[in-house]
């Protein structure tokens, strides 16, 4: 119970990550490779400021902040200077790595003896049964820090997923959706389409530095690769929950990308458990997405008549 | 002030591959004055410029030379996407006016906020969601039922359909209307043409419309103006647009020939377009 709680922990911290995804490659069709260096870059920034003693909770947000001004970067190198939208998103992670260098003074950044989000969830936890006790969930027994953890875990991703998912319905959520969608419509609607595309761009980032932000105070440290494959585990949490939650709209693209991420952790943990070698993780999570791209394209129409248009327009 | 001027173009040229071999004169030196409430429909072969001169006027295209006024301000170093405010357009491929996987009500609350959109206000309110059944109701093709209904899974005549109640939900300054039923079947043709035309006299909308069928130029519009090499080379308007029969138009096609205003490819063509 205690593994099934961690990997549940796990896999909603990696729901904001599929939901960055989700945002730019569901809703724009196209691949932001920005999310390899805003993942280690939220882990970073949110991991030099738990050292220097800043609030959990705000070195989070701060982290969300860094990945979105990532993105901000990456779109208006293609919007303004003309760059084309894979080359960069590879431009800006490349350069946040030595960002990301600068920033920690190194590769590795202990987070260990500092206040993060998981201290106070834990110390939470023990206060409420005091010490190292358990609680009773559903006839077994759970640690009270791992409880706490989830629980901690769960308020903050599911509010910040309600809030992206009210946002994506207003007239300016509306407006982005429309740009990903058709942005000659959009334009013809009177809307701006090259800013759109950067704040897309920053919220994705945004989401996916929160995600590398709370995923290093889970386990306790920041490091320089934190975010290799960030882009690939996205997209196949993304793609696992497809097949759960059928593509429409706003809410139930939200609902698989999370739902998604956690089946993601829980099949990682089963085939871990089954003797996969853990090196071979990456090479496993890169084939599954390949071959879930081939079979989405064998199955047209499972998005309208016009098609997903989910590997076109890079 | 109190401007009866909806659209004054002056002096616009466009020319493209400027210098080269293929250098294309699309525009040179194009003047139009449409007044409030002018149905104005453009006729002309392929390359004759009517296309170009509309997407210069819709803000497509960035300024060669040349100014355009629309409602009085000048808007020729507005982009695009601020001209939309006063210009609303519906295009000849029916699946570039509307986003295939917004729902039809999407569709639709978004062409409510054209020009004011960039609030945090619910998109789809109580309030506007009546408003747009009520809208879609009147077009009197069912659609209303399928306001949930993803945009791509309509039919192009529905989608058109709903591109012109998209482009008047907000009444627009100028309406600009590309070959907009040239890719529908003849009955979804005409169903679309009658739909434009009962707007456009609700509305009172000031229109330009590109066409490529001379029945339609006769039947619609206050005014008729011809393009042939990037210049109006005939204008139909008043008594004369009125009586306009197509034997007229061809007529007045052979003359321009004889004086050379019009080669004979592109008098070929109206004909064939006609017959």
């Amino acid at each position: 119970m205690n593994l099934l709680i961690g990997a549940l922990t796990f896999g909603l911290i990696g729901g904001l990550l599929a939901v960055g995804v989700y945002l730019t490659f569901r809703l724009f069709a196209t691949v932001d490779l920005t999310a390899e260096g805003a993942y280690g870059l939220g882990a970073a920034a949110a991991g030099v400021l738990l050292a220097a003693g800043i609030n959990p909770l705000f070195a989070t947000i701060a982290g969300g902040l860094a990945g979105a001004a990532a993105g901000v970067v990456t779109g208006l190198l293609h919007t303004r200077l003309g760059v084309p939208r894979l080359l960069a998103g590879i431009l800006t992670s490349t350069a946040l790595y030595a960002v990301i260098l600068f920033l920690m003074h190194g590769g590795d950044l202990s987070l260990a003896p500092h206040r993060t989000l998981v201290s106070i969830a834990e110390k939470a936890g023990a206060d409420l049964v005091g010490g190292d006790g358990e609680l009773i969930l559903f006839g077994t027994p759970v640690g009270a820090r791992n409880w706490m953890g989830f629980l901690y875990s769960f308020v903050l991703v599911a509010g910040t997923i309600f809030a992206l998912g009210v946002f994506l319905r207003t007239e300016l959520g509306l407006a982005l959706r429309a740009t990903g969608d058709n942005p000659r419509m959009a334009t013809a609607q009177g809307v701006d389409v090259g800013m759109k595309l950067v704040l897309a761009y920053a919220l994705s980032n945004g989401l996916i530095g929160g995600s590398g932000a709370i995923f290093a105070q889970y386990v306790g440290f920041a490091n320089v690769q934190l975010g290799v494959g960030a882009m690939v585990t996205g997209l196949a949490s993304l793609m696992i929950g497809e097949t759960v939650f059928r593509r429409g709209g706003p809410w139930r693209g939200l609902a698989a990308a999370v739902a998604g991420a956690i089946l993601f952790r829980l099949l990682v943990a089963g085939a871990l458990m089954a003797g996969l070698n853990p090196n071979a993780l990456k090479l496993v999570t890169a084939t599954f997405v390949l071959v879930a791209l081939l079979v989405g394209r064998a199955l047209p129409g499972r998005n309208g008549a016009d098609g997903g248009g989910a590997t076109h327009g890079l | 002030m109190g401007s009866e001027t909806a659209l004054e173009v002056h002096g616009l040229t466009r020319t493209f591959r400027r210098g080269g071999d293929t250098e294309i004169r699309a525009l040179q030196d194009v003047s139009l004055t449409l007044q409030q409430g002018e149905f104005v429909v453009v006729l002309g072969t392929n390359g004759s410029g009517k296309s170009t001169l509309l997407n210069e006027i819709a803000g497509g295209l960035p300024p060669e030379s040349g100014t355009i006024e629309i409602a009085g301000q000048d808007v020729t170093r507005w982009p695009e996407h601020r001209r939309a405010r006063l210009v609303a357009r519906a295009f000849q491929n029916p699946f570039t006016g509307t986003a295939p996987n917004l729902t039809v009500a999407e569709n639709l609350a978004l062409a409510a906020q054209r020009g004011s959109g960039n609030r945090l206000a619910p998109a789809l309110g109580r309030e506007r969601m009546e408003m747009i059944s009520q809208r879609v109701a009147e077009l009197g093709m069912e659609l209303e039922d399928r306001l949930e209904t993803p945009m791509g899974q309509l039919s192009g005549g529905q989608r058109q359909a709903l591109t012109l109640l998209m482009a008047t939900l907000v009444r627009p300054e100028l309406l600009l209307l590309d070959e907009h039923t040239a890719a529908l079947d003849p009955r979804m043709a005409e169903k679309v043409m009658r739909l434009t035309q009962k707007m456009i006299h609700r509305e009172g909308l000031t229109t330009l419309m590109v066409t490529h069928a001379l029945p339609q130029a006769i039947r619609y519009g206050d005014r008729v103006i011809m393009m042939h090499r990037g210049r109006i080379a005939v204008e139909f308007s008043g008594a004369a647009k009125r009586m306009m029969r197509v034997q007229d138009l061809l007529d007045r096609f052979d003359q321009l020939r004889a004086a050379d205003l019009l080669d004979e490819s592109a008098e070929a063509m109206l004909r064939r377009l006609y017959v």
